[in-house]
């Protein structure tokens, strides 16, 4: 895929989302086992209910994680200069997630500032952020 | 009860971690990561990278493999059901790949509440360098208190 060019980029741009594959049980026990975070309210769902939660459910570092994927499936990741979320809902078992990035402004020095989204399939928002990334 | 302020600015014990090529690609498992050049070093190297990159947030992992991962809840008396993960950042100075050995040097930048204390925050900040002493990043963690 040709690398993004920054003269070519309008703030407003959106890049091409990232439609993620529901999330499902395996899904949390692969990135509790990969991500080294084995916190049992992601994976054990007695654990969960003893807490209070209905269920078990995602680890907020794996949206991020997909929102990571989107940027460096558009450019090296060597051009990202920086990447922020904040979590704002959680992330269900059976959830659709999809991830988008918006051109927010261009900055000095070739660089854009991207707003980030994670979003299930009712449009519930689960994590917004930004990036900064730098430009050919 | 609140976390004590008094603990701005302390330094959190610091430690090395190796980079694990298997974990990488589990990782890239994981995250549904089919981009060949994190997953097979000859498309890494082809893509100019010496071995597997470590992926954006996997630093974040990595830090979880601390030696007492529980080192700043105990420090802060937190019990670990009222937190939560609130926003997490990171700043990119250099890339760093399977082979390395990154050094990871937290400390506790900030403590504060809103809500007339019904939440708290803490924002633990950490510079990781790698083997030659070279900046990879600066990750900063917001961990959410709900006190009652």
């Amino acid at each position: 895929m040709a690398e993004p060019r920054f003269d070519e980029l309008t703030a407003g741009a959106e890049l091409p989302p990232l439609a993620c594959e529901p999330i499902s049980r395996l899904t949390l026990a692969l990135y509790c086992g990969a991500s080294g975070d084995h916190n049992p309210i992601h994976v054990d769902i007695d654990f969960a209910r003893e807490a209070g939660m209905d269920d078990v459910f995602a680890h907020g570092m794996l949206p991020m994680a997909y929102l990571a994927r989107l940027l460096t499936g558009w450019v090296p990741q060597a051009a990202l200069c920086s990447l922020k979320a904040r979590f704002v809902s959680i992330t269900h078992v059976g959830d659709q997630l999809t991830c988008r990035a918006t051109v927010a402004e261009k900055l000095a020095d070739r660089q854009v500032r991207l707003e980030l989204s994670v979003r299930d399939q009712s449009g519930i928002e689960k994590l917004a952020g930004e990036a900064v990334v730098a430009l050919r | 009860m609140m976390i004590d302020r008094r603990h701005i600015g302390h330094a959190l014990p610091a430690f090395t971690v190796p980079v694990e090529a298997g974990r990488l690609r589990f990782f890239a498992k994981a995250t549904g990561n089919t981009d060949a050049v994190y997953i097979d070093e000859a498309a890494a190297r082809d893509a100019g990278h010496p071995n597997l990159p470590v992926p954006p947030t996997f630093l974040f992992c990595l830090e979880m493999e601390a030696p007492d991962p529980a080192a700043l809840r105990t420090l802060l008396g937190i019990d670990y059901r009222r937190i939560l993960h609130g926003e997490q950042q990171f700043a990119y100075h250099a890339m760093a790949f399977a082979g390395d050995m990154l050094r990871f040097e937290p400390r506790i930048a900030d403590i504060y509440d809103k809500k007339g204390g019904a939440l708290e925050f803490v924002r633990r900040e950490t510079r990781v360098t790698n083997q030659h002493a070279a900046l990879v990043a600066e990750l900063t963690c917001l961990t959410v208190v709900r006190n009652g």
